[in-house]
């Protein structure tokens, strides 16, 4: 398949462009901080990309969606990155249809994705239980009992945990951390019985919990997919969160950028332009660059998601660990070259530096994927 | 079927039938690379088998009108032929700075006489070509050249120095930039013209290269004969062209970065050297570097694909060739680098069986002009700054 967006992917890109700049544009992120907002999303914002169809963009066609595909979707994400719009989108409309879709029953996919596309459900993803990514590890334990499990352990960095109505928990039903087999996948209501939630804001002012399970008792039919194997949906739902996590920090690499260049044409230091320094001309150049290897990996690993191709989760990885890298050097070179003005709250361009780290993080950084990408490959 | 299906299934008879079985191997850094012209010494009969055959079906240079022997193919067809190349590793018949370098530009500038004097010749390999642009004090600063040809009536005579001319001693002919005008301002007064390295008073020297070998000469020309036909465009506007040639010579080298289809990986050489334990390469800050050199060769491999759809498509900035070129030279300098750490002591022996001739730590120090070659990194970083990003 060629390396370039269709028309209609274009012309979705150009709507997403012109709505997120008009109704969240960074200004609202801070204002949205600035009011202390608990739920670290605007509601009717989330209302307005529903009615558009938004959170019906992965849901297939006989569950009440578009099936527009990952490539669609991720022009959204990416214009959220240049924005910073905060929304449920990555956690209910991309993790939680993708694991819905892949590991659900007919009757859980019928009832759950229906309700995702209209908007009347959100879902979050609860899967790491250390400081650091690394889904294998999984050892929260899920026990049988009656009909149903009871389920005990904690979950951190689950975002939108603290108001996602239901909760998708990767827990332990055999093995132990590491073992590829055991691991289970649930689904939890927020607010079921023994299950505690603590808002902890994150440098991006946006949601995310850390949650604590105390003797939950689920029934049988809360199980997503089958006992024990659980792990190759999970891995499957995180290859596409990070293939839109890429883009996402494609987005945010994009806007650092195209907002310093500009600065590097109006601020005059020395009598001339900041922006006829060679010194930061090559900089920027080679800045540029890197960019343009970000824009071809994550269109890769979006086209590969849509084909079913086998390489996914090596493109999956590759596209992470490049985003994280360009991510990194796009905002700290953003605020270096604005000078001390990036330093200032009040500038807008501090604000993707605090989105990208999060981002980055989130489901394995660069590390993460480095290693599990050489993995992949045999080393 | 579509017409691209049928294309592809007949292209795939077509090499299964006609490229021999040891044209099925990727020549790797140069090696079993054939590049033509009257001097050339074919390695084996299937070498000129492989090359008499694509050059009689013109694709040695794919995209060429077929009136002048080319392949004629359009460019969904010549992705499609590079695949079914790739797919049984087929190798280039032809190395050619005639097919990279001054074919295109004698497409687009040159007469028609011109075009039909040297093309046919270009894609059989029959004539190899050498570029006399620099001098020793024209490199960066390539309009600053001095040489010159002045104006005898029915030709030229030219004199001057140029340098670092590859292959200068082994081809055949060259095109060179000469001045034409000294008095018009830098760029003005160039001329791209062409002769034959046999002309009186052409004399290419080779110059030994920190990897051993002579790859380059510097090329001293002494009241040699120019012929008025043989120059391509118009008198004083040669600049132009010149710089049309540049980006072609920039996105052949930038593809240094792409690793030849086929073959082995960095991540496989280094598994198979130092070993692995639990899938992990025993020496963990080696894996690292590798992995990142992988994952950035990806992205450039899929970048090079993307900017090649996006112009099919009538998409993108074009303009790309600078950073095709920074990028991937400063990839295949790492390439090589980490190659070396991984070969270890043996690979520093210079001569002789076990480190095949020394052949990772000489081309390592071959990669170091990549950089340099057809415009340096700073020089493509520039070329970005001013022309994509506008900064003055
Ligand atoms: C945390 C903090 C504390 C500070 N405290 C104080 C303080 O107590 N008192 C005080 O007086 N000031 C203070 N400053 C100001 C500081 O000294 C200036 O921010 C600094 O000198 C840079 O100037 P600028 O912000 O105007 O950036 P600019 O000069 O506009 O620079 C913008 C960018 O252009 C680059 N640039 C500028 N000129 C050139 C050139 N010729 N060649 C190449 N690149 C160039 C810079 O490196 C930078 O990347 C503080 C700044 C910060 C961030
Ligand atoms: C392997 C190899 C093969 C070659 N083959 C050919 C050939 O076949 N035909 C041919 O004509 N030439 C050939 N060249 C020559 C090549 O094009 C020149 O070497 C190149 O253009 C650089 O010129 P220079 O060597 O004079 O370096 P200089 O221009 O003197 O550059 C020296 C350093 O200064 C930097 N520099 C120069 N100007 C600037 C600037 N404005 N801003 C920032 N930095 C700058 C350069 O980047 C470089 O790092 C070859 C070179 C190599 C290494």
């Amino acid at each position: 398949m060629a390396l370039v967006l269709n028309e209609e992917q274009q012309m979705l890109k150009e709507s997403a462009q012109g709505f997120l700049s008009e109704h969240a544009p960074v200004s609202e992120l801070r204002a949205q901080r600035d009011a202390g907002s608990d739920r670290g999303y605007s509601s009717t914002l989330w209302s307005q990309m529903v009615n558009m169809g938004w959170a019906a963009i992965l849901v297939p066609e006989e569950y009440g969606g578009l099936a527009f595909g990952h490539v669609g979707m991720a022009q959204i994400v990416e214009q959220s990155g240049r924005t910073l719009t905060a929304s449920p989108l990555l956690s209910t409309a991309i993790l939680g249809v993708t694991a819905i879709n892949l590991a659900g029953s007919e009757d859980q996919k019928t009832e759950l994705l229906g309700a995702i596309a209209g908007g009347e459900l959100t879902i979050a993803l609860a899967v790491d239980e250390k400081i650091h990514h690394d889904p294998m590890q999984t050892a929260m334990p899920a026990v049988a009992k009656g009909d149903g499990y009871v389920l005990n352990g904690e979950k951190r960095f689950v975002v939108d945990g603290s108001t996602a109505d239901k909760l998708i928990v990767a827990t332990r039903t055999a093995g132990s951390p590491g073992d590829m087999k055991g691991i289970s996948l649930f689904l939890v209501d927020r607010t079921a019985s023994g299950v505690s939630v603590q808002r902890t804001e994150m440098l991006d002012g946006r949601n995310a919990a850390i949650i604590t399970f105390t003797d939950v008792e689920v029934t049988a039919d809360a199980m997503l997919g089958e006992q024990d194997r659980g792990f190759r949906a999970l891995s499957a739902t995180l290859d596409a969160g990070n293939a839109h996590l890429s883009a996402e920090l494609l987005g945010i690499a994009q806007e650092s950028f195209d907002r310093t260049l500009q600065y590097m044409k109006e601020r005059k230091q020395f009598g001339a332009l900041i922006g006829s320094f060679q010194a930061l001309q090559h900089r920027t150049a080679h800045w540029w660059s890197e960019i343009e290897m970000c824009k071809s990996v994550v269109l890769k690993v979006l086209q590969s998601l849509d084909e079913g191709d086998v390489r996914g989760s090596a493109l999956a990885s590759i596209a992470k660990a490049k985003l994280c890298e360009v991510a990194e050097l796009s905002t700290n070179e953003a605020i270096q070259l604005h000078g001390g003005i990036g330093m200032t709250d009040e500038y807008e361009i501090g604000f993707f530096i605090k989105r990208a780290r999060p981002a980055q993080m989130l489901f394995g950084d660069y590390n993460y994927h480095a290693n599990r990408f050489a993995l992949i490959s045999g080393y | 079927m579509s017409d691209l299906q049928v294309f592809r299934q007949e292209s795939r008879d077509w090499l299964e039938e006609n490229c021999p079985q040891s044209m099925r191997s990727p020549v790797i850094a140069g090696e079993g690379a054939c590049w033509g012209g009257r001097n050339w010494t074919f390695t084996s009969e299937d070498q000129k088998l492989w090359l008499e055959r694509m050059g009689a079906k013109g694709w040695t240079a794919p995209d060429w009108p077929t009136e002048y022997g080319g392949g004629g193919l359009d460019k969904a067809e010549h992705k499609i032929l590079k695949e079914e190349m790739a797919r049984i590793r087929a190798r280039s018949p032809l190395d050619s700075f005639g097919v990279w370098m001054i074919g295109p530009a004698l497409l687009k500038f040159g007469s028609e006489a011109l075009k039909q004097q040297h093309l046919p010749a270009i894609i059989r390999g029959e004539i190899r070509w050498c570029q006399g642009y620099s001098e020793p004090n024209a490199g960066s600063d390539l309009a600053g050249l001095q040489s010159k040809a002045v104006d005898m009536g029915d030709h030229f005579i030219a004199n001057g120095q140029k340098v670092w001319t590859s292959y200068g001693d082994k081809a055949d002919w060259m095109f060179c930039l000469l001045r034409t005008d000294p008095d018009a301002k830098k760029q003005m007064g160039i001329s791209l013209v062409l002769f034959d390295m046999e002309t009186p008073g052409v004399t290419p020297k080779p110059i030994k290269l920190i990897s051993g070998s002579s790859p380059f000469c510097e090329t001293f020309l002494d009241d040699v004969r120019v012929e008025k036909d043989q120059v391509v465009g118009e008198v004083n506007q040669g600049w132009t062209i010149a710089k049309y040639l540049l980006t072609h010579e920039r996105e052949m080298i930038g593809g240094m970065g792409l690793t030849d289809a086929g073959s082995k990986t960095l991540g496989a050489i280094a598994a198979k050297t130092v070993g692995t334990t639990d899938g992990r390469l025993n020496d963990l800050f080696m894996r690292t570097d590798v992995a990142r050199w992988e994952i950035d060769a990806a992205a450039f491999a899929f970048t090079a694909e993307r900017v090649t759809d996006e112009a099919k498509a009538g998409q993108g900035i074009g303009a790309t060739s600078a950073m095709l070129k920074y990028y991937g030279t400063e990839l295949n300098k790492r390439r090589f680098e980490t190659m070396l750490k991984i070969g270890g002591s043996d690979d520093l022996i210079w001569e002789g069986d076990i480190s095949n001739n020394g052949w990772t730590a000489r081309t390592l120090l071959r990669t170091k002009g990549n950089s340099i070659e057809g415009g340096t990194s700073e020089v493509q970083l520039n070329i970005i700054a001013k022309n994509i990003l506008g900064l003055g």
